[in-house]
């Protein structure tokens, strides 16, 4: 057996290999990207793979394969599930021949997501099985298992690794790669696959007959387990049973678990053995409700009562004080350590030479006073440059827009959405917006790439994830067949070309597109361009500051005057933007 | 307590944490120890504020408590001063001697504090400062600076030198492990001296 010291990403990918995953899918989302990104770039891929245009899409494909009898695995983030909710609510009904592995990734504390919904929630809303692990060890062993559940039940599997196990690490015992058995084969049954009313009854009748056996299997396969050892109890979920486990004194009995549905009669005799019992869980009072359902008249500490949280991430100093509240420990092994105050903030921003930071400069200065509604991508920040207004969801900026638009008369409004989440669900929005007649000015910043999330390649950039050439959309062609006339192409880094297009965007009624176009420059770094750097004549810079509020990183103020940091990546907006002409090429004055 | 020797990496999105912290879980493996660690990943990596947590013999959860840091390993000033409430009493620093001002200076009109500040502020743990940069430059590429943080920090960590330098040698690109190899030890020799 081999150990590696891996990313949990890394260590669930390897774990498909030791399952022989057949076939892969999914829609780039922090935290989940790097499983498809590990597989992807195996040097032998004896499966198929694709980037999805989004969840709903990449599920449907998924859950197809495995009425196909072969393995199939989906990934996405948790925000992604409620774009896939459709198939998955119903895909419990029809089941599955072949094991079908959803993994939702949940983002506790919201590092890089717009909410900490929680996707156990969604195991127990469609009734199919989830597993929640505690470590990178479990989330890889927890994979193989998975996939026989699915098959032993026929239902999908919910896996539900947090940030804290996708993006740790730990040294993880490894199993060696297998090669598929599997060959696909779809067998027509239309009372299982045609889910119309009179099938769908009974489908539904069967889905519930199922969970009994589910639940008793769940203990069995050991990711629910219990040790007693005194009269109080911690009960603990996912990674929070790690947290407790560091600090767990010896006389408090533990329950961890890691699988979904709970098994109740079990549960119910292990509370019985305490006085009193704390639940520990991140987010949603999942296994608290469930214990309450069992404790009768036994003292149940969690969220519910007031001594954990419902919102954030747990820790293990987090951990201990909800312990220490609640009477489980005595004192808090860990002393309180505040940080040094009022230091200058060092948020995520859009890199020198980022092409959207130009495309957001021509925004505001052509409409002053529009509304800008945006979407989900590295764009985001453009909130710090005062051009984002609205960002709710995947795809959701042009159809706020058209909302807003018909619903305040004579009000400019200019969306920002970027090509992969254009692609992703942006689309249905535009046809919408021209079918109903809406005034707005859509600009889509177009780098052909999902960058946010590591670069992934989109239907966009001309490439599948394995790196084989494909037709790329035409994104200006697109726009046309959705009725939009107003669709023209511009350099991001031409910043008169974005003013005087904006401009003419102006002026017109209608829905509007302009379509950004620049590369990415992490891209841009990688695949070798090379374009020069600039500096500041500090004798011709006046000091006004133009450059400075332009927000780049490489752009610097001291003593009165400009000056440029060796992070120029050589875009040239500033050099438009500075009224006294004071930017120039580096080494050329 | 669990008992583990932990170590937080900080930095600059963009520095190479990712690449240090991965020396020493590389190196946890080759000694035979378990290990935990933590990092940022995702939109934070864009020219913010990133950290690396790594518990050398670590069994439980990933991240670090404030207050519970063994050594904290900086690749610029301030972001040492952002995250030194992490540290132990006797915990120790290692700071790259490397000031970036975040842009909200500019934008925000906001005052930093200078380095001299910081040092003194820094100078309430066990300190090595060092210039990295300028030897990694010196060592052959500017972008061993990671890997000259290592060596400067090496003499406070719970594994063999050797180790880390095993480590280094299989983690970092063939063509680089000569530059590597002098950055290394070229940092524990600034290390060694302060």
């Amino acid at each position: 057996m081999e150990r590696k010291y891996l990313l949990g990403n890394e260590a669930i990918a390897h774990a498909c290999l030791e399952s022989g995953v057949d076939f892969v899918c999914g829609y780039p989302g922090t935290p989940s990207s790097e499983v498809v990104d590990t597989l992807r770039v195996q040097p032998e891929r004896p499966f198929y793979l694709e980037w999805s245009v989004n969840e709903k899409v990449a599920l449907e494909n998924a859950l197809a394969a495995a009425w196909c009898g072969v393995r199939a695995l989906c990934t996405m983030k948790h925000v992604g599930l409620n774009v896939a909710a459709d198939p998955l609510m119903t895909s419990a009904y029809t089941g599955v021949t072949g094991g079908l592995v959803i993994m939702s990734a949940d983002d506790p504390f919201a590092h890089s997501s717009q909410n900490e919904q929680d996707t156990r929630c969604y195991a127990h809303f469609a009734r199919v099985p989830c597993l929640d692990p505690a470590s990178v060890q479990e989330a890889h062993d927890m994979i193989p298992a998975a996939f026989a559940l699915s098959e032993e039940f026929g239902l999908p599997v919910l896996f539900r690794p947090t940030t804290r196990i996708c993006h740790s690490k730990g040294d993880v015992a490894l199993g060696p790669a297998v090669a598929s058995p599997r060959k696909g084969a779809f067998h027509k049954d239309p009372r299982q696959y045609v889910v119309i009313p009179a099938h769908t009854r009974v489908l539904h009748k069967k889905l519930n007959e199922k969970q009994p056996a589910l639940r008793k299997r769940l203990v069995e396969l050991g990711f629910n387990r219990c040790e007693v050892r005194g009269k109080t109890a911690i009960i603990a979920s996912g990674i929070a049973a790690s947290y407790v486990q560091e600090i767990l004194p010896d006389n408090v009995s533990f329950m961890k678990i890691g699988a979904y549905p709970i098994d109740e009669d079990w549960l119910k005799e292990f509370v019985g053995k305490h006085e009193k019992v704390l639940v520990i869980e991140e987010l949603a009072p999942e296994v608290e409700e469930t214990v309450r359902q069992v404790a009768g008249c036994i003292p149940v500490f969690g969220k519910k009562n007031g001594y954990a949280p419902y919102e954030g991430e747990l820790s293990t100093a987090a951990v201990a004080g909800i312990m220490v509240k609640a009477g489980f420990l005595n004192q808090n092994p860990f002393a309180p350590a505040a940080p040094v105050e009022n230091l200058p903030v060092r948020p995520p921003i859009l890199c020198a030479g980022c092409l959207h930071r130009g495309a957001f400069y021509a925004i505001k200065k052509v409409f002053k006073d529009a509304i800008y509604p945006s979407d989900i991508g590295c764009y985001t920040l453009g909130l710090q440059l005062g051009v984002v207004d609205t960002t709710i969801c995947m795809g959701a900026s042009i159809t706020v827009g058209s909302g807003i638009a018909h619903a305040c008369e004579k009000q400019d409004v200019v969306c920002t959405i970027g090509d992969s989440t254009f692609l992703h669900t942006g689309v249905q929005g535009l046809m919408n917006a021209v079918y109903n007649g809406a005034n707005m000015t859509v600009v889509i910043l177009d780098n052909r790439i999902t960058a946010m999330t590591g670069h992934q390649p989109n239907p966009n950039t001309g490439l599948t994830a394995c790196g084989v050439e494909t037709p790329a959309v035409s994104l200006d062609a697109l726009c046309r067949a959705c009725g939009v006339t107003f669709v023209e192409t511009v350099d991001s880094y031409d910043f008169t070309g974005m003013v005087n297009v904006l401009q003419e965007a102006k002026k017109r009624s209608g829905v509007k597109v302009i379509i950004a176009k620049q590369m990415c420059v992490i891209s841009a770094r990688r695949a070798g361009v090379k374009r020069g750097r600039y500096a500041v004549d500090t004798d011709a810079c006046t000091g006004c500051g133009t450059c400075v509020r332009f927000g780049c990183p490489a752009i610097e103020f001291a003593d009165e005057k400009a000056r440029i940091n060796d992070l120029c990546s050589g875009c040239a907006v500033c050099v438009q933007l500075c009224p006294a002409g004071a930017i120039v090429r580096e080494g050329k004055r | 307590m669990s008992g583990s020797f932990d170590i937080l990496i900080v930095g600059i999105g963009g520095q190479g944490t990712i690449l240090a912290s991965n020396i020493l879980g590389e190196s946890c493996l080759i000694e035979g120890r378990q290990v935990r660690g933590a990092e940022t990943h995702g939109m934070a990596q864009r020219g913010g504020s990133v950290e690396s947590h790594i518990r050398i013999d670590g069994k439980f959860g990933p991240q670090i408590a404030p207050g519970q840091a063994d050594l904290l390993i900086s690749f610029d000033l301030l972001e040492a001063l952002r995250y030194s409430h992490y540290l132990k009493k006797d915990g120790k620093i290692v700071v790259n001697r490397r000031l970036v001002l975040p842009t909200s200076v500019y934008t925000q009109k906001l005052t930093p504090p200078t380095e001299e500040e910081i040092i003194a502020a820094l100078k309430a743990h066990e300190l090595c400062l060092l210039d990295a940069d300028r030897i990694a430059t010196d060592a052959g590429s500017p972008l061993s600076q990671n890997v000259v943080m290592l060596g400067a920090a090496a003499k406070w960590m719970p594994l063999k030198p050797e180790t880390l330098l095993e480590a280094v040698r299989r983690l970092v690109p063939k063509k680089t492990i000569e530059i590597n190899t002098k950055a290394f030890r070229m940092g524990q020799e600034a290390g060694g001296k302060i």
